[in-house]
Formats: structure tokens, C-alpha cells, sequence
């Protein structure tokens, strides 16, 4: 069975599978409509929660708000679906293909033999979309690759069932209903609305623009607290967190600027343009940021850059943030 | 980013098959797509994470070969494993797991549970348990 999918390449996997999904359903959204009215935009650092042993540094939501929050405010419906039995959840899948319908879902990165092996981490929350099986190979669409993939069932099996953090336990999902007519006018809305209050409004000291603050403040003590080597590795694990793969560049500060620039069109806004450009100002920063921190963290008696250095850039773009969103709070329809 | 300065800082990231999709600004302010091959702070991030990883099992291996600490500690460590994540995918508790990372427990492992931990190590037996294999093997980085 194959059905006729067609696979576009994204910077981030899971706006990828959502704009893919529509796109096959007759609903055509750029990758950063789907982020920004799925509110992807978010920052967090969580010394609770930890990666190799280091305190998450994060610059979007939790992986799959974003599907769930473009659907919903679409108004369209959606099945999601786990399963305790990998031989159950394949044979979902199949009857889902059987019935011509492209199956999105969740899966480990560490087994998937088409990425390269520096990429290989224990990381749960990858999303790819299968749309046909021949005998036994899965014809899969992974956003972040430039063609389309194959998987024997036995990998796509294995991938599915990762273990360790987060284990995707055969999650898939799928599109079931579509309304009468998309509005996204109210949708993109809703989602700028939303992001300004995750990024002024969480009354923690982890979340949004009070979160960049935090990180820069526990930076300026990483190195007496854990010693240079380690310091090191933090740094270079904020700045692969911004510059990973899929972040569209700095921390997906600049699809978020595409975003307010197609919206400021869309809602025949134009203020909204210069809001973009702030937005790109701020990634431009982020950029400057993750090269400062690369020249520290390779060369560690670098005089001029300290973390006290990076973490006043840090403070820099917090206020800079927090502008932008203060502005975009006030959008009214 | 202005589109003239994606950089293509090749490394990882192989051409026509994966590549960075970066959103960048044109001539004319308007926002659009460019592929890059890598940046070189992101790459040094990698590598630097990597490096910490053969370090690390270098040391490893030494306590390996003394008779310290086991091979499973070793294929751990270049699985980019921890304790949890390897009890998860050997279904034992971590409790076992952390016994087994000491030689002396190793010793003890029954071949079932020698098998379910090649298994989780994408490793054969014979790859797990060779000594001789463990003190040849490469330990680096190709980039």
C-alpha cells in the first residue's frame, strides 16, 4: 500500500509531521504558521530535570503540544493512540495504511540507521510520519531528513519502542475529521497570546523570559560550583540545545520571526513586521551568544569571554524577550 | 541571519541526505529557507560532548583491564548510556545493573542475562566478553 504523501523537509521534526499531515489532508500551512499557532516558543532551564547529568536547557514547549495545539484550534480531530504490545501496534499501523491514511508517531533517535552517528542520543520525543509499506520496508518521512527514508519493520519496530526517558511506547496519531473551513486568523491569535503569557506570566523562576534570567544567573557560577571541564560541557550543551538540529537556527527564534512576518500579512497587521524584526534581532543575539560561548568552551583561557560575560548577553536578551511579548500581548483581532 | 551568512561548516551533517534547514532573511527583508551544512560552535558543542564520552571510556577501559570494572561499564559509557536507561532496555533493576558494572559481578552473570545485555549494547556475546578485543578496540573520533 502507498499513498500518495508528499514529504517537505522542516527544520523541527514535529512541525514537520503536523504541516506534513495537513498538507496531505488539503490544509496548507508553512512550518512557521504550525509553530507559532501551535505556540512553540518557549524557554526553560531545569536543574531538576537533567540530560547527561546537566540541568535541560530548552527553547520550545514540551514535544507534542504542538500537534496538539495546531489541531485543536483548528477544530480539527484528531486519534491518539499508544499500545503495551509492539506486535498490536504494528498491525494498527497497518490497517491505518491499509485504509490510505498516514500514521504520525513518536519515536527513539538512538536506533534510526539514517542519522549520522554523532546525532545518535537516547532522545524519545523524534517524530516521523509513515504513509506506505512494500513487503517489508515502511516508507517514512522524517522532517528533518531532505528525502524520504525507508524502515524494515524490525528497525521501525525497534525505534518505536526505544527505552529509557520518555519511552515512546508505540505512540502514533493520525488526522480522523476536518471542519467545514479553516480560520486561522483566531488560531494565529490564540497562539501569539498564549506564547506571550508562557513567556511573561509563569510564576516560576525556570520559565520564559524569567527562565534566561535564571540560566545566566546560575552560569555565573558554574565555574567555582562544578570546575571548569564540567562548566565546559554545560555550556556546550545550552548552546547544542539552541543550535541542535531542528531549531531553524538560534533556538527557533528566527522561524518564529518567519512567523510574525507571515502573520503580519495575514491579519493585515504590519506592525507585526516590526515585531519580526525584533524577533530576528533577538536570534541574531542567540547567535552571538552560541558563538561566544563556542569560542569559551574550546579554548578555555580565552581572556576576553567569561561566563560572567555570556551571562550579561544572557540578561541582554531576556530584556529583549520580554519587549517583544509585552507588545505581542497587546495583539487584538 | 542574513542569508549571505548561513555558514556551511561541514562536519557531521552529510549533504543531500541530512542537512540543517535554517529560516534566514533575503535581500529584501522577507524571511526564507537555506540548507547549511553545520556551524562550527554547534559543532565543537558535539564534539567536545563526544570527546567527554572517549575520555571518559578510556578510563573506563583501563579499570576494564585491571580487573576493576566490567566490559557492560565500558559499552555503557560509548552507548551514551546511564544506569537507568540500560536497566530499561535489559528490563533488570538498576539496582543488578550497577552490581554488573563491577567485574566481580560480572562474573557472576548467567549467559542468559550476558545475552540480554549484548542485546541492549547492539553487541554480540563474543564482542561483550572478549578481554583481549576490549584492550584493541578504538576509542576515538573520527572528525
Amino acid at each position: 500500500m502507498k499513498i500518495n504523501f508528499h514529504h517537505s523537509q522542516a527544520a523541527h521534526c514535529e512541525n514537520g509531521v503536523t504541516s506534513n499531515l495537513l498538507r496531505f489532508h488539503g490544509i496548507n500551512l508553512s512550518e512557521p504558521m504550525i509553530f507559532g499557532i501551535g505556540s512553540g516558543y518557549f524557554f526553560s532551564h531545569m536543574p531538576f530535570y537533567k540530560l547527561n547529568g546537566m540541568a535541560v536547557t530548552s527553547f520550545r514547549v514540551w514535544p507534542g503540544l504542538i500537534f496538539s495545539r495546531v489541531t485543536r484550534r483548528l477544530n480539527i480531530t484528531v486519534r491518539r493512540r499508544k499500545f503495551s504490545n509492539p506486535g498490536k501496534a504494528m498491525q494498527e499501523l497497518d490497517r491505518m495504511l491499509d485504509k490510505g491514511i498516514p500514521v504520525g508517531m513518536l519515536v527513539g533517535v538512538f536506533h534510526l540507521p539514517y542519522f549520522p552517528k554523532e546525532y545518535r542520543f537516547h532522545f524519545n520525543a523524534h517524530n516521523i510520519t509513515v504513509f506506505g509499506r512494500e513487503g517489508d520496508h515502511y516508507q517514512v518521512s522524517d522532517p528533518v531528513m531532505e528525502n524520504m527514508e525507508k524502515l524494515t519493520s524490525e528497525e521501525l519496530k525497534a525505534v518505536r519502542y526505544a527505552k529509557g526517558t520518555h519511552p515512546p511506547q508505540g505512540r502514533m496519531y493520525y488526522i480522523t475529521s476536518l471542519p467545514g473551513q479553516i480560520d486561522i486568523k483566531p488560531a494565529i491569535i490564540r497562539g501569539i497570546h498564549k506564547t506571550a503569557s508562557d513567556m511573561l506570566t509563569i510564576p516560576l523562576p525556570m520559565f520564559g523570559v524569567k527562565g534566561i534570567r535564571y540560566l545566566a544567573k546560575r552560569m555565573r557560577k558554574w565555574p567555582e560550583k562544578y570546575g571548569n571541564k564540567f562548566a565546559a560541557l554545560n555550556l556546550s550543551q545550552v548552546v547544542r540545545m539552541l543550535e541542535e538540529i531542528g531549531t531553524g537556527g538560534a533556538g527557533f527564534r528566527f522561524i518564529y520571526a518567519a512567523f510574525l512576518q507571515e502573520s503580519a500579512e495575514v491579519l493585515g497587521k504590519p506592525w507585526l513586521n516590526e515585531a519580526s524584526k525584533d524577533m530576528t534581532e533577538i536570534g541574531d543575539a542567540w547567535r552571538e551568544f552560541a558563538y561566544q560561548s563556542g569560542r569559551h568552551f574550546k579554548n578555555r583561557n580565552n581572556g576576553d569571554i567569561s561566563y560572567d560575560s555570556l551571562a550579561d548577553r544572557l540578561m541582554i536578551i531576556a530584556d529583549m524577550e520580554e519587549k517583544v511579548f509585552e507588545q505581542l500581548r497587546s495583539l487584538r483581532p | 541571519m542574513k542569508i549571505n551568512e548561513v555558514p556551511q561548516d561541514g562536519a557531521f551533517l552529510v549533504e543531500g541526505k541530512i542537512r540543517d534547514l535554517c529560516y534566514v532573511v533575503d535581500d529584501k527583508g522577507h524571511y526564507t529557507k537555506v540548507l547549511s551544512k553545520g556551524w562550527t560552535p554547534k559543532n565543537d558543542a558535539i564534539r567536545l560532548a563526544w570527546n567527554m564520552i572517549y575520555e571518559n571510556a578510556e578510563e573506563i577501559r583501563r579499570q576494564v583491564l585491571s580487573g576493576i570494572l566490567s566490559p557492560i561499564a565500558l559499552f555503557m559509557e560509548l552507548n551514551v548510556m546511564d544506569v537507568s536507561i540500560l536497566a530499561s532496555y535489559t528490563g533488570l533493576p538498576r539496582r543488578k545493573v550497577r552490581k554488573h558494572l563491577k567485574m566481580k559481578g560480572f562474573r557472576k552473570l548467567s549467559p542468559e542475562h550476558i545475552r540480554k545485555y549484548a542485546d541492549a549494547l547492539n553487541l554480540t556475546v563474543d564482542e561483550l566478553t572478549d578481554i583481549e578485543r576490549i584492550r584493541r578496540i578504538e576509542i576515538k573520533h573520527e572528525n
